[in-house]
């Protein structure tokens, strides 16, 4: 047979996973491996050196803090666990009142900016919180809300939609005919729950508390403002950064490496172990919704209602707050909007920024976005695996980390980055982008590739068809997973705080300083823009993508 | 202009497996040419690499005399049908047909013409300002005829284009396809496991398995005389029966059938072994002379024939069917028949090489 010698011809899509893998290799992998390279090195000593993990490991300083994030996470863990899946329960099986609008505030507490949760905490049992001092005028004092109570209390309402979420999507996609096979072999309802209900939708919430693990193990915001002495990672991953004296840039690389291979050996353990217990199931029966009646559905939606309401007081508080006269000395009570005249003047450049910053990374992540959606599901081959791969990294690397190593990375000539808008763009781009892929990849795996074929057979190049036909059609799943990426940037503070320059901050790092300085007035009438742009924007999505495309 | 198609040693393969192995096919031009076998045989596979959506990774496809192996997809000139319609959801029923005109830059006062002709020749001339999502699937493949037809393409590839379909509906759509084909002369290719609806519409038919071609040949062909007990066994109902046979001289052979019951049966060369006897259904007749006894089973009367059970002396079952026509009534189960046939009509496979014996 004639070895046929097929030229290379490089086509439209070999440029696109050039140009795609280049910027993730110069945007996410240089800067993380700069990052575990600069762990290696101290200013003490000369050459290569296991210095800081050594110091690490030795000082409690350090390895409580260690302990402290764990203790944080898996307790918020649990505790979300042990809301969220009554939740999802009562949710799907029972008439709940008001169960559409419940479910979108659920939603929003999960989309609202992580921090604003520990601030309203604040605002209402803080030190001179509204009920504190309602209380003590009465002569009780409250137990305080700093420190590792305060940052479980603020996960556990903000994180639990995660658990809800994953589970009400199982719950609901579970074939009534099994528990009714369960019932028919004899098995009482209690029983049945136990045996067959919920190790069916044991993977859907192993999935959801990784992901609360996840996201309070990398979370910078919460801790910060609401745990005082209570020192977690990330909070000390900054604080050696930026501490003016003392600063260690390399030890706080070697405590960035310890996070990351924290939560990564999590998931890897959660993929080990969730991957061999996944049930599919396709749903030809749903399960029916049993229709309490009178005072029992009373009694079963008050719970749901009371959850959710916590959820969302946190920005119920902004919002009441931030018309609330104030000055440096606290609320001074009565209506005004004195607040919003303040940041107006003095913040205009933060909102300016705020909404340019991620309105910019919105346009990459579009782009980039789909393409890479195109690739990593129509593709095969290394690069689109590798992209596959480079897409999860973000997950497991928090926002404090990202902003340290694109520091390390972009610090000094040829790329001098730090300080500038660009960065602020890329950090957001790169951390961002997983939500439209996902949404993306997910859409376009629905679609017939044969559409794409038809289009090809009658004359269209495939460069021109991906134009014509696919990306049009995946317009709904990119442009959903958009609106959570922008949710996300707009929110975004854990990676802002570590790379905002003189001229470039934003909003939440606005509202992280504002708090510091007791400015609790201006910090709400900031946190109101953030929370009004969410709701809205959340709304939005909630309208494009039709229910088709998860928030998690 | 349509297009002969020629395929010389096409080779497909995905990592260790052969699901394409060095087939040779020559379709001419205007001709209506069917791939036909059970799933994973490899016809899909073979036809995509004729539509340029699968590599070649050995031998030649040619398009008349131009090799077509690196062609890219898009400057094949070819039309193609898919089993789910792949109709494009957010253009309207003339906005799918014309999008292949445009593509290949029709002058703009053509364009509309062309579209109400495609559409008339599959006569949803009138829906065509629907949104796909308004139309039946019948109506929806209608459209994926008529968008391939539209840019008169030199080969037409359809790929199970009925299967997705109820079964009138197929029936219907298959004469709308070979009538359109017949009428426009467009060199095609067509997949499809269905045998029935590959008789029905094919000019030829090459009966693929694992990857390689069991027979080429006009349906008649195929049905009368099967090159292999895959062929007879694939295309309509056989029963396959055990003979020995020993003949130094090809001629009339003496075969045992069930090894003990001899008949002559016309042999194209001399053979000696083992073989198996196919006969269909409707070969197979009562007869008071010469044949193989056995008791009947079983029957079912379907109008205007009977199919009968047998169960013959060596405990196997066959199929026999008898015109009602022919006949004034039905045998009761239980009664004691003996099976012959028309020894010129039946096929003798040699079972070593499953080569045909019989002439």
């Amino acid at each position: 047979m004639l070895k046929q010698k097929r030229r290379f011809k490089p086509d439209f899509w070999f440029w696109v996973k050039f140009a795609v893998i280049g910027i993730m290799l110069i945007f996410l992998i240089y800067p993380f491996f700069t990052l575990i390279s600069r762990s290696f090195f101290s200013p003490k000593e000369e050459g290569l050196t296991l210095a800081n993990y050594i110091r690490f490991f030795t000082k409690p300083y350090y390895y409580e803090a260690l302990g402290r994030s764990l203790f944080v996470s898996i307790t918020a863990t649990l505790t979300t666990m042990v809301i969220g899946v009554p939740m999802a329960y009562l949710m799907t099986r029972y008439n709940i009142f008001f169960k559409k609008y419940i479910h979108i505030f659920i939603i929003m507490s999960l989309m609202s900016p992580p921090f604003i949760g520990a601030y309203s905490w604040i605002m209402l049992f803080g030190r001179a919180g509204f009920i504190t001092n309602l209380f003590s005028g009465i002569g009780i004092t409250l137990p305080t809300i700093y420190g590792k109570a305060g940052i479980i209390m603020v996960f556990t309402f903000k994180l639990f939609p995660y658990v809800y979420l994953y589970v009400s999507g199982a719950m609901g996609s579970i074939d009534s005919s099994l528990e009714e096979a369960a019932e028919n072999l004899g098995s009482s309802k209690l029983r049945r729950l136990f045996t067959v209900t919920l190790p069916v939708i044991l993977p859907s919430v192993a999935a959801g508390a990784i992901m609360v693990f996840m996201t309070s193990l990398a979370d910078f915001g919460t801790p910060m403002l609401i745990g005082e002495g209570y020192t977690v990672l990330p909070v000390m991953v900054y604080n050696e950064y930026m501490s003016e004296i003392g600063g260690n840039a390399n030890l706080a690389s070697a405590l960035s490496v310890i996070i990351v291979l924290c939560s990564t050996s999590v998931l890897l353990l959660q993929k080990h172990f969730v991957s061999k217990k996944n049930y599919t199931m396709t749903s030809m029966r749903p399960p029916q919704e049993i229709k309490l009646k009178g005072i029992k559905r009373v009694l079963t939606s008050i719970p749901v209602m009371l959850v959710t309401f916590i959820g969302i007081l946190p920005q119920i508080v902004v919002l009441v707050t931030s018309f609330i006269k104030s000055d440096f000395t606290g609320f001074q009570g009565g209506f005004s909007l004195d607040s919003y005249i303040t940041i107006a003047k003095r913040l205009g450049t933060n909102i300016r920024n705020t909404f340019v910053f991620s309105t910019v990374a919105i346009v990459f992540i579009i782009i980039i976005g789909l393409l890479i959606s195109y690739v990593v599901v129509r593709q095969k081959g290394i690069a689109a695996q590798a992209m596959d791969l480079l897409i999860m990294f973000p997950y497991v690397i928090p926002g404090a980390v990202l902003g340290i190593s694109l520091i390390v990375a972009f610090n000094k000539p040829p790329l001098l980055l730090t300080g500038t808008a660009a960065i602020m763009v890329i950090a957001y781009v790169v951390r961002k982008l997983p939500y439209t892929v996902r949404s993306g990849s997910a859409f376009l795996q629905q679609m017939d590739p044969s559409v794409e074929e038809a289009s090809i057979s009658l004359g269209v190049s495939p460069m021109r068809t991906f134009f014509k036909v696919t990306a049009r059609l995946m317009a709904p799943g990119i442009f959903s997973g958009a609106i959570l990426s922008w949710i996300t940037c707009i929110n975004e503070l854990s990676s802002s705080i570590m790379l905002y320059g003189g001229k470039t901050s934003t909003i939440s790092v606005a509202i992280y300083t504002e708090v510091v300085r007791n400015s609790y007035g201006t910090a709400a009438a900031l946190a109101s823009i953030l929370t009004v742009s969410t709701v809205i924007s959340l709304l939005i999505f909630l309208k494009v993508s039709k229910g088709k495309v998860s928030v998690v | 202009m349509s297009h002969a198609v020629i395929i010389k040693d096409a080779t497909k393969k995905y990592g260790d497996f052969t699901a394409v192995n060095k087939i040779n096919l020559e379709i001419k031009k205007g001709e209506f040419f069917t791939l036909l076998g059970p799933s994973g045989c490899g016809k899909t596979t073979l036809l995509r690499m004729i539509a340029g959506f699968n590599s070649v990774d050995g031998g030649e496809i040619y398009f008349d005399d131009t090799m077509i192996n690196n062609m890219e997809a898009h400057k094949r000139d070819i039309g193609m049908v898919f089993q789910n319609y792949a109709i494009f959801p957010h253009l309207t029923v003339s906005e799918n047909v014309a999008y292949g005109l445009k593509a290949k830059k029709t002058p703009k006062p053509q364009i509309a013409p062309k579209v109400q002709e495609a559409l008339d020749l599959v006569q949803i001339g009138t829906l065509k300002d629907r949104k796909p999502n308004e139309l039946s699937g019948g109506q929806q493949q209608r459209v994926a005829l008529a968008r391939a037809f539209a840019i008169e393409p030199g080969v037409l590839l359809m790929d199970e284009p009925l299967s997705n379909l109820d079964a009138k509906l197929r029936v219907q759509m298959r004469s709308v396809i070979k009538k359109l084909q017949r009428r426009l002369g467009i060199t095609t290719i067509y997949v499809t496991h269905d045998q029935e609806e590959a008789l029905a519409i094919s000019d030829r038919i090459a009966v693929m398995k694992n990857g390689d071609i069991m027979q080429v040949g006009t349906p008649e062909e195929i049905y009368r005389k099967p090159q292999n007990p895959f062929v007879a066994s694939f295309i309509g109902v056989s029963n396959f029966i055990p003979a020995t046979v020993n003949s130094t001289q090809g001629k009339d052979a003496t075969v045992l059938l069930e090894n003990t019951i001899p008949v002559q049966i016309p042999l194209r060369k001399a053979y000696t072994g083992k073989a198996t006897l196919s006969a269909r259904p409707e070969q197979l007749s009562f007869t008071t002379g010469e044949g193989m006894p056995g008791i009947i089973e079983f029957s079912v009367f379907l109008g205007d024939f009977i199919e009968y059970e047998i169960k013959l002396e060596n405990g196997q079952t066959i199929q026999l069917n008898e015109y009602t026509k022919d006949v004034n009534e039905v045998r009761p189960d239980g009664q004691a028949v003996t099976v012959g046939f028309d020894a010129s009509k039946v096929n003798l496979y040699a079972d070593e090489t499953e080569e045909v014996l019989s002439c």
